[in-house]
């Protein structure tokens, strides 16, 4: 397997007043492959992904995204750097129709304080917008207002909000929450079309999609990463074992 | 017979698709129909003097809700801008003696310096700090007016800039005609409300608006929300700055009322009656609180406790305002 590094992040913590969220994380991604970041509640994968995304600033480390320091830039330079996300709650723009919504974000790239430009003539930007709701299944309601969409067709347009700026990098946190089995179904049918040709990184509780999907999985515990490995690796890991049957048997 | 429940099944559809063809042909030509509804105004209001005050206080309004409306923010210190600019304005023509359209000019633009000011300053801050930090600076702003009274006339208020005749290409205006004044103030709101249709139909009304529907979102598609929120800050604080010129020029006098906060309150009473982020709406809340203003103080010394009982009662059970309900009816 190539380990293009187009992610790297360096001993990365972050700790808010004093709870300490992430703690000396390192680890790099690219070549096109799926990583699943797994671990009990609390554990720190929001966090990494708020970091990871720009969100947040990491209290210590650097993040490296194909070779540039991004650390201490703003979310939006992130953004433009490549790396596109999707929310574990639904992140939307509500009052604005499905095809707006895509084709905002994707104008974000394209013109962002022009006032002698129409908002709904660029006639590329319509047709990439199309595509991306093509998709992700959403063509048929991209004059629909987003916020009467079903939940699954919400979760695909965050999705779809995220791809339509041919993101390098996307990270995707727990795309099938709340789904049901069919949604699910479709959604991890959908991953593994955008995996063909871009690194992705997913946050997921569903044990069985990330076997299926992932080729490596990160295990976060206590804001710490303790394991790194492909899947088969992270099944027998005893350390990863102890800390999901240790909470296993908390909950019983 | 089996035609009949056909066309029966159709023909909601149908209404339904010509009612949204309307719309969107009303919705194209808003500028110039909405320049048509206010034409006719002075010939339908009781007086005439109402209708200047409801063109002024509708722009006033038209730039409050770019920012409001549709940028999200709720500002509680327009009043500067409004104030900022008939100063400016005013002081123009007493202290340097420019003409009215050169003033109004310098009204804008010192509008626009400090809606600058203002907007560095508070745009950063989110939710009711924001509308807590723009309200202190509104603050300063009046009691600077208050305190440099040799320049704006303190309590007072600023006088002594009465214009009487506008020359424009050779065509001499009498200004204290109130139907030429009326239709001079039209013009200004023309290019006002131009502006705004010109911002909201481009691809940086598109990035206000996604702001306001989801700042995180926003930036996360790689927006620099803050900097967008300022541009519309300034933008709204110069065409705040317009109808506050206007205002002098209508009045004659500046109030130091024009920077107090009350006027802040207004136009955020006036954008919520009409219905905040829609076009026409800030013409119709300011007419509906002119009007309610006069017909109210004619009849009782506290209009002001039945306005703001109506108010609330727009706040509980219609926060689309009378515009924004209207428009919702075709819609949905």
């Amino acid at each position: 397997m190539s380990t293009t590094q187009l992610l790297a992040v360096e001993n990365v913590g972050k700790s808010f007043n004093g709870f300490v969220a992430l703690e000396g994380i390192s680890a790099s991604f690219g070549g096109n492959r799926v990583t699943a970041v797994i671990g009990p509640n609390g554990a720190g994968k929001s966090t990494f992904f708020n970091v990871l995304s720009g969100a947040i600033k990491p209290s210590a480390g650097r993040i490296l995204f194909e070779g540039r320091d991004l650390t201490a830039m703003p979310q939006h330079w992130f953004a433009r750097a490549g790396i596109a996300r999707s929310y574990q709650i639904t992140t939307i723009f509500p009052q604005l129709s499905v095809h707006e919504n895509v084709r905002v974000s994707g104008q974000a790239f394209r013109s962002r304080y022009n006032i002698w430009r129409n908002r709904d003539l660029d006639r590329a930007l319509i047709e990439k917008a199309d595509a991306v709701l093509f998709a992700v299944g959403l063509h048929g309601k991209r004059e629909r207002i987003a916020r009467f969409l079903s939940h699954g067709e919400q979760r695909a347009l965050e999705i779809a909000i995220a791809l339509v700026a041919d993101p390098k990098l996307l990270l995707l946190d727990e795309p099938t929450a709340g789904m049901g089995p069919e949604e699910t179904k479709d959604m991890v049918a959908l991953i593994e079309r955008l995996a063909a040709d871009r690194t992705i990184l997913l946050v997921e509780h569903k044990m069985k999609m990330i076997l299926g999907l992932s080729n490596r999985v990160l295990v976060l515990h206590h804001g710490r990463l303790i394991a790194d490995g492909t899947p088969a690796e992270i099944q027998s890991d005893t350390e990863v074992r102890r800390v999901y049957l240790g909470q296993s048997h908390g909950a019983a | 017979m089996t035609i009949q429940p056909l066309e029966g099944t159709s023909s909601p559809e149908q209404s339904r698709m010509a009612i949204d063809g309307l719309i969107q042909v009303a919705s194209a030509w808003r500028v110039p129909l909405t320049v048509l509804a206010l034409s006719v105004l002075p010939w339908v209001l009781p007086s005439k003097a109402l209708a200047v005050n409801v063109l002024i206080y509708g722009t006033f309004a038209v730039g409050y809700n770019l920012l409001f409306g549709y940028t999200g923010l709720l500002s509680f210190g327009h009043a500067a801008f409004f104030g900022g600019g008939a100063y400016l304005t005013g002081m123009s023509i007493v202290h340097f003696g420019f003409n009215w359209l050169a003033a109004l000019s310098a009204g804008i633009v010192g509008a626009l310096l400090l809606s600058v000011v203002m907007g560095v300053l508070s745009i950063r801050t989110r939710g009711i700090y924001f509308s807590m930090v723009t309200l202190a600076l509104a603050q300063l702003v009046y009691y600077t007016a208050l305190q440099a009274s040799s320049w704006t006339g303190g309590e007072n208020g600023l006088r002594g800039f009465t214009v009487s005749k506008i020359d424009v290409a050779g065509l001499r205006i009498d200004f204290l005609n109130p139907l030429h004044k009326y239709y001079v103030v039209l013009v200004f709101t023309a290019l006002a409300l131009w502006l705004v249709s010109r911002v909201l139909n481009s691809s940086f009304g598109a990035v206000i608006e996604a702001i306001r529907e989801n700042e995180g979102r926003a930036r996360a598609c790689g927006y620099d929300v803050e900097r967008t929120k300022l541009l519309s800050f300034i933008l709204s604080g110069g065409i705040c700055g317009l109808a506050g010129g206007l205002s002098a020029l209508h009045l004659a006098i500046v109030p130091l009322d024009t920077l107090h906060y009350h006027t802040s309150g207004l136009v955020v009473m006036m954008t919520l009656l009409g219905g905040m982020g829609s076009f026409f709406g800030p013409f119709v809340g300011a007419l509906a609180f002119l009007v309610m203003e006069d017909v109210l103080s004619l009849w009782t010394a506290h209009w002001q406790l039945f306005v703001g009982a109506i108010f609330i009662l727009f706040v509980l059970f219609l926060p689309k305002g009378i515009w924004g309900t209207i428009m919702g009816l075709g819609v949905r």
